[in-house]
């Protein structure tokens, strides 16, 4: 794959800032400002007037005071200190940094979506229903479920979800159970979720091939487990292929179970979590429906459920009504509102339109590329890398730097780093906490092979040379972070600074 | 149609190639046979840029919004401007692509746009450190719920009746999970009347609360000292602009809703979870935190801080599950905080607040009008109409406009009326004509 255009590759270091941004308190000035609101002619009452004397604020608060020009220009600055998607690549395992198509920002920003208040009535939001409807039944039919609910605006929201339709579903059949299995490779949400549901997690090992140990599974099924939740392909990249097994062990005690749709990008057209024997599944929207991230945020993650567990979603979902137009409809047994209004509406506008320029045919492309080419990087590094699950996996692999820390000190650590130095964004790393020093890279399928050949390039010279790596990064807009500072000092906010300056 | 996979079948067979495969197929072997989705998704093929744009548009079409409805809904989410700066640099594709800030050299964008976020989220509370955002207004109820009962080791909540009900029913919903015993307190003509004794976890009050009417706060935080329990105050952060802070008042955690700053009504969502509490409190603090620091060369850098309370590192003792948060809309909160400055945030409570008095005297006019509680309100109010209020919001909307939000039985009926600094005298006064028009 040599000798193709750089195409895809975006080195960052160049173009990223590396001046010190001021806080915008710091560039305040007393009286300057930018606001500037509608003419209106209502009277103007002063604040004596409106407010009853012992709740009117004393003094303004204190806000930042700046021109727009200056407001424009500190945000500008540092959005030139912030790699992203559009930026370059961003292999971090885990989250599915695809690149974000453009044609869902435009969608999500149509005034006829952005500018609906969610509380009128049914009859001036048909546009919307019809959506958010349409929107379910894709993902219904992408997953193999029955019904779905928007509403959970995360995926940590969409797990919570699930384990409360976990928690109707076993009360109605007339006992409480407490336990909650989880495998030890899972994401961190799934645990806390588990206690938040008012479970007690149980942790399942993992094989020596580095799936569900079965055995362990059986040992720990009785009739106290709630369920178990699962992430297909895990967290290592691997398909859990006795995934029939476990549903049908599960099953047996009753158990529910329970799909983390964090690692769905692998299996779009291919397989099904319905047809593996999921009860419950949550999607995260931001990562496989091409949501851009948002820094962190907001995301989307709805939850789709069997036939059996479709009367206790939450509620209000749209339906047809007997006219023909949509309407709300709550649940017979719906475990209640889990968001203020229908979850974050606009992400999902943004996911229904990239499902829809995909289509069937174009998800499947989706999961064979992004599969394609974890698994060409993964034997590209074989010989760089330790690879503790060496064999073919999905959309990621799990590497590790256990032997370059041994050899040359090299750690997961210094590897990230280096590797921003070289234009990438870092691997996820120390996770998942089952491989020492993992490196958890994810590719994705919107990065070309020239890029991957570029990626493979840097993260081969880095473990050639690790000499110097503890210093890395040395090219970005910050040097490494001190982080235990943080925490020590702890700086919440400029005015728990030290040495508080006002912005007088 | 996979638009946005770069790959030649040139190169694909290249990679295949390499892995000694010879279909694409064969990539999936780990996957059983027998779970393999035969034919395909049940989907119609991808569309082009062009038809996906009409397809959206159409379903847009369909939505009646400004200026086909002028609006006068609230109850958690309202018809603010969203000026031009805030909408531009909010969606510069740096933050809007970016990732959780895990690689702090890589994302002191991000990373200080938070700090200044939480600076200004902690100054309207009044209280000393703020998290780097929640879901919504409801979220940030629930886990200001969690801290209290947390801290206070009491697992009984006092949940005044003023507080918004979706965000009740959000609560209600999650302590089928944790637990959590919640007491519904009434209101007496339009403000919490608290109980006289008890010993509780949490006291949850709104301020204005969500008929509208300002509640006393310095009540509320007797009952809390009474009761043993943290003062949690759902607070409306524009208001704020001229009400005193719930801080001020005593508060321990205060929530709110914070898509008045910067963010379209959207549906209901991407909303923002904002969420402040006393510094003592701080290991409790659900979601991430950002804390200023130095890198190795000692130049000021931002970095996520306190990382053991989270659930990556604590799992099932963490705080909180919370793992995406809104970022994107907490920096557009902070960039129009900024926008609005010290003169604007007042300005701003100033205005909603005169055209909220000038509606509720015009309405008050109306035969048959009447306030549904006496209290008093300052940018929001409920009032009484002589036909059911989803009847007047179903006539009103024939009219051009979204009267309110009708109230449920819970209040007596009642539309909940709201007020923003986009409404015209003009438009106040058309509202007015055609909302006397269609109670009569």
């Amino acid at each position: 794959m040599t000798g193709g255009a750089p195409g895809g590759r975006a080195l960052s270091a160049p173009i990223m800032g590396r001046a010190e941004e001021p806080t915008v308190f710091e560039l305040s000035s007393p009286g300057r400002s930018a606001w500037s609101f509608r003419t209106t002619g209502v009277p103007e009452w002063t604040a004596e007037e409106l407010v009853p004397a012992d709740h009117l604020r004393p003094e303004p608060l204190a806000l930042p005071e700046v021109s727009e020009r200056d407001l424009v220009g500190h945000v500008t600055r540092l959005s030139a200190r912030q790699y992203s998607v559009d930026l370059g690549a961003y292999p971090l395992g885990s989250c599915t940094m695809k690149y974000n198509p453009k044609l869902c920002d435009d969608a999500a920003g149509l005034a006829g979506l952005a500018g609906a208040h969610p509380s009128a009535p049914a009859a001036l939001t048909q546009g919307w229903m019809e959506l958010l409807a349409d929107l379910a039944a894709r993902l219904c039919a992408i997953t193999g479920m029955h019904a779905a609910t928007l509403q959970p605006p995360a995926g940590a929201a969409g797990e919570l979800t699930g384990l409360l339709l976990m928690r109707a579903w076993h009360r109605d059949q007339g006992r409480q159970r407490t336990k909650v299995i989880i495998p030890d490779s899972a994401h961190g949400t799934n645990p806390a979720s588990v206690t938040l549901g008012g479970y007690t997690t149980v942790t399942v090992p993992s094989d020596a091939r580095g799936c569900v140990d079965v055995a362990a599974l059986r040992e720990r099924l009785d009739d106290d487990v709630a369920g178990i939740m699962l992430t297909n392909p895990n967290t290592l990249g691997l398909f859990e292929e006795d995934i029939a097994e476990i549903a049908a062990a599960v099953h047996e005690v009753g158990g529910l179970l329970y799909y983390d749709g964090a690692n769905l990008n692998a299996i779009l057209g291919v397989t099904r979590p319905g047809d593996m024997g999921f009860d419950i599944v949550h999607m995260n929207l931001h990562k496989t429906f091409a949501v851009p991230h948002g820094g962190g945020g907001p995301g989307a993650g709805p939850v789709a459920v069997s036939e059996r567990l479709a009367p206790y979603l939450p509620g209000p979902l749209p339906i047809v009504g007997d006219d023909g137009a949509w309407e709300w409809f709550t649940p017979a047994r719906s475990i209640g509102r889990v968001h203020s209004w229908h979850g974050n509406a606009l992400a999902l506008a943004r996911a229904y339109s990239y499902i829809l320029a995909n289509g069937g045919d174009g998800l499947r492309k989706v999961a064979e590329a992004a599969v394609l080419n974890a698994n060409w990087l993964r034997q590209r590094l074989r010989g760089s890398y330790d690879m503790p699950y060496d064999r073919p996996g999905m959309h990621e692999f799990v590497a590790s730097a256990a032997s370059l820390k041994r050899t040359a000190g090299l750690k997961a650590v210094d590897v990230a780093k280096r590797l921003l130095e070289e234009g990438f964004h870092a691997p996820t790393v120390y996770f998942p906490l089952i491989v020492e020093e993992a490196l958890m890279i994810e590719p994705t399928e919107t990065e070309s092979p020239q890029t991957m050949e570029a990626l493979a390039q840097a993260l081969e010279r880095i473990a050639a040379d690790p000499e110097g790596a503890s210093a890395a990064p040395r090219s970005t807009p910050v040097g490494r972070v001190d982080e235990a500072r943080a925490a020590r000092h702890l700086i919440p906010t400029w005015d728990a600074r030290p040495e508080p300056r006002t912005s007088e | 149609m996979g638009h946005f996979v770069p790959h030649t079948d040139a190169e694909i067979a290249e990679m295949l190639a390499f892995l000694g495969l010879s279909s694409t197929e064969d990539l999936f072997a780990t996957v059983p046979e027998a779970l393999r989705l035969a034919g395909g998704l049940a989907m119609a093929p991808g569309l082009s840029e062009p038809d996906v744009a009409a397809e959206m548009g159409r379903l847009a079409a369909v939505n009646a919004v400004f200026p086909q409805l002028v609006c006068f809904a609230g109850g958690g989410v309202y018809d603010h401007e969203v000026p031009a700066a805030t909408r531009s640099l909010t969606f510069r594709s740096e933050f809007v692509t970016a990732y959780t800030p895990y690689q702090p050299e890589v994302a002191q964008g991000v990373l200080q746009m938070l700090f200044e976020y939480q600076t200004m989220v902690a100054r309207l509370a009044g209280l000393e450190v703020a998290n780097a955002s929640l879901y919504d207004g409801a979220s940030a109820l629930v886990e200001g719920v969690n801290l209290a009962v947390a801290a206070s080791g009491r697992s009984t909540v006092w949940l005044s009746r003023g507080v918004n009900p979706s965000w009740r029913s959000v609560l209600e919903t999650f302590s089928a999970g944790t637990g959590h015993e919640l007491v519904d307190v009434a209101l007496v003509d339009g403000v919490t009347a608290w109980p006289a004794d008890g010993q509780v976890g949490a006291v949850v009050v709104q301020y204005p609360n969500y008929l509208g009417c300002l509640e006393d706060l310095g009540e509320a935080r007797r009952a809390a000292d009474r009761a043993g329990a943290l003062l949690v105050v759902v607070s409306d952060p524009v208001s704020t602009g001229l009400l005193r802070s719930p801080g001020s008042f005593g508060a321990d955690v205060v929530v709110g809703e914070g898509q008045p700053f910067g963010t379209p009504m959207s549906f209901g969502g991407p909303l923002l979870g904002l969420f402040a509490c006393r510094m003592s409190h701080i290991r409790r603090l659900p979601g991430r935190l950002v804390g200023e620091t130095v890198d190795v060369e000692g130049r000021t850098a931002y970095v996520t801080t306190l990382r053991t309370r989270e659930q990556d590192i604590r799992r099932e003792k963490a705080s909180s599950n919370v793992c995406t948060n809104q970022t994107l809309i907490a920096v557009a909160c902070a960039i129009q905080l900024s926008w609005l400055g010290t003169g604007g945030l007042r300005e701003l409570a100033l205005r909603c607040a005169r055209g909220t008095r000038y509606t509720r005297h015009a309405l008050l006019g109306i035969d048959g009008v009447a306030p549904l509680v006496g209290a008093p309100t300052l940018r929001e109010f409920a009032v009484r109409t002589p036909v059911p209020a989803a009847t007047v919001v179903e006539r009103m909307a024939d009219e051009g406009f979204l009267a309110g939000v009708a109230l449920s039985d819970e209040f007596g009926g009642g539309l909940l009326v709201a007020v923003t600094e986009r409404r015209t005298r003009a438009e106040i006064d058309q509202y007015a004509a055609a909302f006397e028009k269609v109670v009569r």
